[in-house]
């Protein structure tokens, strides 16, 4: 690790600020960052430590569930209210990393991340969620935009994010037995309005929506409406874990697997 | 320098380091609390895993600064004086290890499984919490059965209410 500042301001308006500086990165729970920077791939000059602001903490309320971005994936996993409200989310929480990264890891980190193979940001993606920043609110059909890329802005916080209650909804994960992590996660959300099915691990850009699974799970919530509705390897990731004709192959079965599992 | 106030084990320790040291080197290194190891450094074997004020995380990847002020308990703080912990007992009786390097780190996950899911562990449960435990002798069956057996241990002794 190459040498830094480290702050661990008490407010919100003084961690904007020192996030502003030249090289700054925010820290969350440091599952991620704290890895990166020893094998230094990155080298900020200043660390902001979030810790200290009590952004933590989960509200149901009005159909809507309200989580603090510095609320540990621990936390979410075990939370009672989010249980009731959507326990697909509080599961996807229970398979993030392994229980000591659970201990630390954060919703807020996750998303502003946005790893590729991050479980988050498709249980954001699906249930339509706003992610609420210092400064604005964002759409998560805005938020995430690339690969490690969002709208976030240089020195924006994520204060929350907002989920609306689904009628029902569920996570499939397909893990690289390594890593743990996505090779294909698939959220299946489905609200009086519609469903929204996001798919994580899979996509070269990163978390996206599989719009042909929405139309046809919107008019038949069920499995079979989407057997024969061809998933394409365009633009899916292909490594020695998984090829993209795989992968398309997967988010198929992971889909109809959340259909089938949605309470 | 950074001024950092940990208890560890029990007793408050305050050290001036650099903002780059990371738990487990403030433990090992500036502490000589050897007992907690260093595997990876990846946060993937779980060999460092020591408990932040009661909960367990990889030390490899914390900022001693980010958690000063915390509890920490290392595996050196689990036996009362000769009096082994009873999951360290288990670890023995059971023949939980083979080289031994990842044992720390097993025990101080397996406290913090019965912590979180109680005294009586089924197999798939303790199979499943120890997935950021990484054992490379592969002598995993025998972990399990020590932590099936401490766990009930430290029901019957209390421990587990601590």
């Amino acid at each position: 690790m190459y040498p830094f500042n480290y702050h661990r301001p008490g407010s919100l308006a003084d961690a904007v600020k020192l996030a502003g500086a030249d090289e700054a990165k925010i820290m969350a729970g440091g599952m991620t960052l704290l890895p990166t920077m020893k094998q230094r791939l990155a080298a900020p000059s200043d660390i902001v430590d979030l810790n200290g602001l009590g952004l933590s903490g989960i509200t149901v309320a009005a159909g809507k569930v309200t989580i603090g971005a510095m609320t540990r994936h621990a936390d979410v996993a075990g939370s009672a209210e989010l249980k009731k409200a959507i326990p697909a989310l509080a599961e996807l929480a229970g398979m993030i990393g392994d229980p000591m990264v659970r201990h630390r890891g954060t919703i807020g980190g996750s998303v502003a991340n946005d790893d590729p193979a991050a479980d988050y940001p498709s249980a954001c993606l699906a249930l339509g969620a706003t992610i609420v920043t210092n400064m604005r609110e964002i759409a998560a059909d805005d938020f995430f935009v690339g690969l490690f890329e969002t709208a976030l802005q240089p020195g924006e916080i994520i204060t929350k994010i907002i989920f609306p209650v689904p009628e029902k909804a569920n996570y499939q994960k397909f893990r690289n037995p390594a890593s743990r992590y996505a090779i294909v996660g698939v959220f299946v959300a489905k609200f009086a309005a519609g469903v929204r099915v996001a798919v994580t691990g899979a996509g070269s850009g990163g978390v996206f929506r599989q719009t042909d699974f929405e139309v046809a799970l919107g008019k038949d919530f069920s499995a079979k409406a989407i057997e024969g509705i061809a998933q394409s390897a365009d633009c899916l990731n292909s490594d020695i874990h998984a090829d993209a004709a795989y992968r398309a192959h997967l988010i198929g079965v992971m889909a109809r697997r959340a259909v089938d599992a949605a309470k | 320098m950074a001024s950092v106030t940990l208890n560890v084990n029990g007793k408050s320790v305050t050290r001036g380091v650099d903002a780059r040291t990371l738990l487990v080197e403030f433990l090992r290194e500036h502490m000589r609390l050897t007992g907690t190891h260093v595997g990876c450094d990846t946060t993937q074997c779980g060999c460092c895993t020591v408990h932040v004020n009661g909960e367990a995380m990889k030390s490899c990847t914390l900022l001693a600064v980010a958690v000063d002020g915390a509890t920490i308990t290392t595996i050196e703080g689990l036996a009362k004086g000769q009096d082994l912990h009873p999951m360290q007992a288990a670890f023995r009786e059971h023949h939980g290890l083979q080289c031994g390097f990842c044992t720390p780190g097993m025990i101080m996950s397996a406290v913090d499984m019965v912590r979180r899911k109680g005294t009586d562990l089924d197999d798939k449960t303790i199979r499943e919490e120890l997935e950021g435990n990484i054992c490379r002798c592969t002598g995993y069956h025998n972990i399990v059965k020590a932590i099936h057996y401490g766990a009930e241990a430290m029901g019957k002794t209390g421990t587990a209410a601590e």
